[in-house]
This record gives structure tokens, C-alpha cells and sequence, in this order.
């Protein structure tokens, strides 16, 4: 699995950290997401991809 | 799930897509058909007022999916059609263009409809926003004009007066309210609101109703209840937004301020509701709610595709939302009642960073983020009744 972020679409809503804080993050002073892997072992995948779909902003992108 | 043949979804925004998707993802593998009034591909809302107009997105990037997701993922796209009936002892919707399509499975997501003056609609120059053609439409006048009046300071106006005095128009934001966001957010979020919008040169007109938009042909001019007449090449009305619920008059669907749903999202057997449109029992908080926000459409979206997946669980929520204004993101998560007393926990409002905790009876229903969003992540744990 590959995971990409798009910055300037991300809202800084902080979904992805609640549901797979082991691959994101948010950045101190505007909340933007940060990617802390690109590509996430297997047992990290399904949250990974729960992230994707709930993120507002359509700001994570998964390839398989 | 075998019993279910076909599910039809009604409303190809981000509630009807997303309960598409995730009825693929998570297993039907039966028909499945979704029905849109709009004739481009589903796309997302919240951009509508920030990057698209003010120009920094082109509209192809707020595709809800590419088009290869619906023929991957084998979702029938019926576009341009909007439903106009439902019947439902025969399980058939009804189409604009006659056709009819039979159901085990109806998603109601049809999303709202501005709300429009009683008057001064037909006269050039005068907007609403909710669809992509709105807003390229009010961006294309935006561009030829000088000066605009939005009326209605809600999260739409206020976003849209933002986006409008970045592109360089004289702006006038009016609202019979004293301050502009002041029922979402209570008196001393909406004064820095308010504070925001005078520093950046949008003239502030609260506490004041429109009684009439003159013009003959085009707009020219707002006449507010005071008597005075503000000047307008354009008025984008952002005076909130009703349930999308026509087609369903007289089918049996309960409908009352959107489709009444139980805590599972279902309104009768066979049919549910998700996004704008439902109004469901949210057990935590111990009532009916309608959210008109973007996560709730996904979230909803996802609980209604496995309600009809056979796993229906109550669809218990904490709302989240967000505004982007000028240099200000805030975000909240909770619900925010008038009566709420409102403390600032972290930061300082003076600085505009900052978290602020609502609380009714001394429990805390909201939380509140400005230009502070990974503090107020921290802090939503403090929601009563979260886990």
C-alpha cells in the first residue's frame, strides 16, 4: 500500500489521526496532515484506508 | 447480503456516494443505481465557496471520485434525472424522464435546497449557492463587478464574503442577527468573527432585515428594514437551506424539516435516509438532528450501507464542522447550544488561537478550535458521552 497527501486540499480536521494515528499526524500550527509513513505494513492497511474515506477533504490518497 | 437485489441510492453528492462505495466495499455485490439531479459527475460541496470561487481550483478537482470508480466499483449512474416520486408499496422510484426502478434497498440523500427571498430572485446579478453551476456563476459576475451585499452571515455567507473581499469587491454582509455566526457559535466567537471580517474591510450590517432588492432587469441595490438602500452590482442570498423532499409528498415517507428517521437511520421498511436530508434520533445526544455538514455525510453515509447490509448498529455521531475565513480555520466538534456557557481553555481569543470548551450543566457538549487544530483533537475526548 501506498498512502500520498494532498496539503493543500486537507482541511486539518484531524480524522486520519483518530482513526490510524500510527501513519498520521498534524502539524503543530495549522493542523495540516502529516504523512509519518508512505507505506504502511499490512496490519496498519485497513485503518489506513478507513482514513481515507472518512476524510472530509478528500486529502488522502491509497493505492494498492 | 442476498436478499437485497437492488439498492437504489437517491442523491449523488457526498452522502449518496459514499453509502454507494461502501455498500461495494462491504459487500453487495447485487444492483445498485445512483440517481442524480445534476448532469456532472459527483462532486464535492464544501470547495463551492472557498477555492472555486475564489478561482484557486479549477471544478474538475472536486470530483467526489474519477469516473472509473463508479464502472470499477459497478454503480449504475443515473444523472440528470432527478427522482420526482416514490411509490412505496410498489418499491419503485420514480424519474424526471419517466423511468422507473424498482428497490429492496432506498437511500434518501437528497441533500437541501437554498432558501430563497420572497422576492427580487428574478433580477440579474442575484445568487444562491449550492451547486458547481451556482458557483461558477457567481464567480463569473464576481469577476465583472465591484461590489456585492451577501445576505445571511451563516457559515455560507460568511465563507463566500471572505472569499468575495480577497478577489477585491466592495462586500456588505447583512443579517438580521446582531452578529454574524452568533447562533452557531454564541456572542464571543461571533464578536471576533464580526472583528475579522470589519479588519478585512467587509462592511458589517447586522441586526438588519432585507425588505426588498431594486433593479430593473439586474440588481442595483439592497433595501435594508432601516430604510437605507446599500448599493449591489451582485447579492449572493445565503439564507440557509431546506430539505430536498418534494418528490416524496404524499408517498408515506415521514417527512418533517427532512426525512424522520429512527436511531439506525431507517424512516420506513426498506428505506433510509443520510446527509442533509435526514433527520434521525441521535441517541448521544438524546434527539432528532438534522447535520448539515460534510463529515456527517460521509459518516451517515457509511451507517446506512451497512444498516442495509444487515448490521444495523444506532448511528450515535459527535458532529464535526468547520469554517475557513481570512486567515481563520476554526473547527468544532459537538453541539452548541444557545444556552451553552462558553470557556476558553486554551489560548486566547485576543490572539485568535485558541480552544474553547462549551458546557451545559457543567459537562462539556463542545469543543471549538481556532487556528488551533491539533490542541482541539486533544480536547475532544472531553465531549460527554464520548468514548
Amino acid at each position: 500500500m501506498k498512502v500520498r497527501v494532498d496539503v493543500d486540499a486537507c482541511v486539518g480536521a484531524g480524522q486520519c489521526v483518530l482513526a490510524a494515528p500510527d501513519v498520521f499526524d498534524q502539524r503543530d500550527e495549522d493542523g495540516m496532515v502529516v504523512l509519518l509513513v508512505e507505506d504502511p505494513p499490512a496490519e496498519l492497511e485497513a485503518a489506513t484506508e478507513h482514513a481515507a474515506l472518512l476524510c472530509p477533504a478528500l486529502a488522502i490518497v491509497v493505492e494498492k | 447480503m442476498g436478499d437485497l437485489d437492488r439498492v437504489v441510492v437517491v442523491g449523488a453528492s457526498a452522502a449518496g456516494v459514499t453509502t454507494a462505495e461502501t455498500l461495494r466495499r462491504e459487500g453487495h455485490t447485487a444492483g445498485l443505481v445512483l440517481v442524480g439531479d445534476e448532469k456532472v459527475l459527483p462532486y464535492d460541496r464544501p470547495p463551492l465557496s472557498k477555492q472555486v470561487l475564489a478561482g484557486t481550483w479549477e471544478p474538475e478537482r472536486t470530483a467526489l471520485r474519477p469516473a472509473s470508480a463508479y464502472t470499477d466499483h459497478g454503480i449504475e449512474l443515473r444523472l440528470g434525472t432527478p427522482a420526482t416520486g416514490l411509490d412505496l408499496a410498489r418499491r419503485k422510484v420514480v424519474l424526471s424522464s419517466g423511468e422507473e426502478i424498482g428497490y429492496d434497498g432506498l437511500v434518501i440523500a437528497t441533500g437541501t435546497t437554498p432558501r430563497t427571498l420572497p422576492f427580487g430572485h428574478d433580477l440579474g446579478g442575484v445568487h444562491v449557492l449550492r451547486t458547481m453551476d451556482d458557483a461558477l456563476a457567481l464567480r463569473g459576475d464576481l469577476l465583472r463587478s465591484s461590489s456585492v451585499v451577501v445576505v445571511g452571515a451563516g457559515f455560507l455567507g460568511s465563507e463566500a464574503a471572505a472569499a468575495a473581499r480577497r478577489m477585491g469587491l466592495d462586500v456588505t454582509l447583512v443579517d438580521p442577527l446582531p452578529l454574524p455566526l452568533v447562533r452557531q457559535f454564541g456572542d464571543r466567537v461571533a464578536t471576533a468573527i464580526a472583528e475579522l471580517h470589519e479588519e478585512q474591510g467587509v462592511r458589517l450590517r447586522m441586526g438588519t432585515g432585507v425588505v426588498a432588492l431594486h433593479g430593473e432587469g439586474a440588481v442595483s441595490g439592497v433595501e435594508l428594514t432601516d430604510g437605507s438602500v446599500l448599493r449591489a452590482d451582485i447579492v449572493l442570498v445565503a439564507i440557509g437551506a431546506v430539505p430536498a423532499t418534494d418528490w416524496l409528498a404524499g408517498s408515506g415517507v415521514p417527512v418533517d424539516d427532512g426525512v424522520v428517521c429512527d436511531a439506525t437511520c431507517k424512516a420506513v421498511d426498506h428505506v433510509y435516509a443520510a446527509g442533509d436530508v435526514a433527520r434521525w434520533f441521535n441517541p448521544r445526544f438524546g434527539g432528532l438532528m438534522r447535520v448539515e455538514h460534510r463529515m456527517n455525510a460521509t459518516e451517515q453515509g457509511m451507517a446506512v450501507a451497512r444498516a442495509l447490509l444487515g448490521a444495523p448498529t444506532q448511528f450515535a455521531p459527535t458532529p464535526y464542522f468547520w469554517t475557513d475565513q481570512f486567515d481563520a480555520k476554526i473547527q468544532a466538534h459537538g453541539v452548541f447550544p444557545a444556552e451553552a456557557e462558553m470557556v476558553v481553555a486554551h489560548g486566547s481569543l485576543a490572539d485568535r488561537k485558541f480552544v474553547a470548551h462549551y458546557l451545559v450543566d457543567g459537562r462539556v457538549v463542545g469543543v471549538l478550535g481556532w487556528n488551533m487544530a491539533r490542541q482541539l483533537l486533544q480536547d475532544r475526548h472531553l465531549i460527554t458521552g464520548l468514548a
